[in-house]
């Protein structure tokens, strides 16, 4: 039991221990100086511009929700493409099967118009 | 393949018939929906009510067997046949509501039953899951397609807070849940849950990991059935999300959590049962009391509902500290008995919203009973089940819950149990004397217009006195389903908890 629980123990300390450091050295070493400069929203150089609640279209959140699927069912087959042969055709049924509900997905955000970009 | 290999594919890909059914047809909703205005919506909703009731004819079918399918992650017993019966009527039911409130909410109808079928799915597989991994991903179907469901009015604020609210809490339990799935592995070595019997039965080396594990996922669950002090969600998601969800919500997601609730804990955890029903005593006391005094001071319906839900979930954890056959068959016979009467309840809400016009406070039924004399019976008789009077469902439930809490010498508790029940009976009763005795209130359109919601409040009330009246089949029902859980694993004495 104690072999199991000791490395949880040791690591949830040494995480605690790591950011308590990490925060309290730079809270008592760091030197604050309050400027004009360092009070704007953005520390890049460049003059602040516009507001900071600038509206953006929806399509771009809607493209890379898309995108973030196709990409992880890209990642999911690999390991399949990997053991193409030993998966044999019951693996071909199964990711053939998850394309396909991954593609009605695809059908569906096409027929709703997230795809149109006018 | 060699045949008894063929077979067992063959009984497996039957097990899971009526979730395929119902999820070919949430896939279909939502593509002919993707385009459909609300003139098609009621077909789509008739159509999803119809692939609910057919995906029940399968689950019929497998009735009698106790087998486990899929390399023993998938249990077909009389305990999933019983569960997926009674969340495809409780999500039939949910449709049927939805019908009318649908279109005259303006709220787009392909998506809307979409999401409710993807739920019942994940409900489903709750229910059938004999796998921890399972059912972590049938809780994550149902939880997703709720917190979409929640929010799904979307322009009105109040139905975003309620998402929102709903997803981060629920998002943030399933975390616990799933923390808890991984210690418990690594303390046991296995996720299937008959191997995980076996495997504490015999004793682990690792039990300060598996107490861990085990109180985290007991914390998973109490989130998703709103136990004290895991509830904090509960009031703002009903009250926000769209009214036929919000009973979907109390429900659904509440049958489908101590559907695998009990399984795991009662069925599989029973070598642990003396750590984890003390904790459970505690949670049980906790929701009823907490549950029924914030009600007594709602002012909103469906929010007074929410904390009745809540208050209904800790009486059922009465039963699961009591951790014996008959408090496990007394969950089961109770869970249905609050099924229908708390549909029933909700119906009851939606028939008297219309857009713009929100029966939202218990003063906007003042005078009802004149206005509407067949609602308001509807609704006394209801709510007078919820209260527990006798000889309504809601009353024998909790007498046999209450029975078997004594029974395995939880005196205290039930003490607690039956004080509470007086409480509520206040805050049900309270809205039978603005119903019945008061003047003013707001106008309310006839049920008779609206034939699927009429079927849905008389299948409700049906449902009720007739699982009150005549008990003994269901009871023996909830028996069987428990015995056929049972045998699945154990071939020797039939006990939950080897104390």
């Amino acid at each position: 039991m104690a072999n199991v629980t000791v490395p949880i123990v040791v690591t949830f300390v040494v995480a605690a221990a790591v950011v308590g450091l990490m925060v309290t050295v730079s809270r008592l070493l760091g030197p604050r100086q309050m400027t004009a400069v360092k009070g704007e929203a953005f520390e890049c150089g460049n003059p602040a511009s516009g507001s900071a609640w600038g509206r953006f279209s929806v399509h771009f959140y809607l493209v890379a929700l898309l995108f973030l699927v196709l990409d992880v069912e890209v990642v999911l087959l690999y390991p399949w493409a990997v053991e193409l042969r030993s998966s044999g055709i019951a693996g071909l049924v199964e990711a053939l099967f998850f394309i396909a509900v991954l593609g009605v997905g695809l059908i569906y955000a096409w027929r709703i118009g997230a795809l149109d970009w006018d | 393949m060699s045949p008894g290999v063929l077979a067992a594919v063959q009984f497996s890909w039957l097990a899971v018939l009526p979730l395929g059914i119902v999820a070919l047809a949430a896939v279909a909703v939502l593509l002919a929906g993707a385009r459909a205005g609300q003139d098609q919506g009621e077909a789509l909703g008739w159509f999803s009510a119809a692939a609910l009731a057919a995906a029940a004819l399968p689950v019929l079918a497998s009735l009698g067997r106790s087998r486990l399918a899929f390399d023993g992650t998938v249990a077909v017993d009389a305990y999933s046949v019983y569960f997926e019966l009674v969340i495809l009527f409780a999500s039939a039911m949910t449709v049927l509501i939805s019908l009318r409130y649908v279109a005259e909410m303006g709220l787009a109808p392909g998506e809307y039953y979409a999401l409710v079928l993807f739920a019942a799915l994940g409900m489903m597989l709750m229910a059938a899951a004999d796998d921890l991994i399972l059912i972590f991903l049938g809780l994550e179907t149902m939880s997703l397609a709720v917190y979409a469901l929640a929010g799904f009015a979307r322009r009105q604020a109040r139905s975003a807070e309620a998402a929102l609210k709903y997803f981060l809490l629920g998002a943030f339990s399933t975390g616990f849940l799933l923390y808890g799935i991984a210690l418990i592995y690594g303390a046991a070595g296995t996720l299937k849950l008959e191997p995980l019997r076996a495997a504490l039965a015999a004793g682990t080396d690792h039990r300060t990991l598996l107490l861990c594990g085990v109180g985290l996922v007991l914390i998973g669950f109490a989130f998703k059935v709103a136990a004290v002090p895991f509830h904090m969600w509960t009031p703002d998601a009903y009250e926000g999300a769209p009214t036929p969800i919000a009973g979907f919500m109390a429900v659904g997601v509440k049958l489908a959590s101590f559907a695998a609730f009990l399984r795991v804990f009662g069925l599989h955890l029973g070598a642990l049962a003396p750590t984890w029903t003390a904790v459970v005593w505690v949670v049980a006391a906790l929701t009823m009391t907490a549950g029924n005094l914030i009600a007594l001071a709602q002012q909103s319906l469906k929010r007074m509902l929410a904390y009745s839900a809540i208050a209904h979930a800790g009486y059922l954890l009465v039963g699961m500290a009591a951790g014996s056959n008959e408090a496990a068959g007394a969950i089961l016979y109770y869970l249905l008995g609050y099924a229908f009467t708390n549909l029933g309840a909700f119906a009851v809400v939606v028939a008297l919203e219309r857009r713009g016009v929100e029966h939202e406070s218990i003063a906007d039924l003042r005078g009802l009973g004149a206005r509407a004399p067949g609602l308001s019976a509807a609704l006394a008789l209801l709510l007078l089940s919820l209260t527990g009077m006798p000889p309504l469902a809601g009353f024998v439930g909790k007498l046999y819950l209450f029975k078997a809490a004594l029974d395995s010498g939880l005196v205290w508790l039930v003490v607690i149990a039956v004080l509470n029940s007086v409480v509520s009976a206040y805050y049900y009763l309270r809205v039978l004397v603005a119903v019945y005795m008061q003047e003013g209130g707001v106008a309310v359109a006839p049920l008779a217009a609206r034939p699927a919601l009429l079927v849905a409040v008389g299948a409700a009330v049906l449902g009720t006195v007739l699982i009150g009246v005549f008990p003994a089949p269901y009871v023996a029902a909830a028996g069987a389903a428990l015995r056929s859980a049972l045998s699945l694993s154990s071939p020797g004495p039939l006990a939950l908890i080897a104390r």
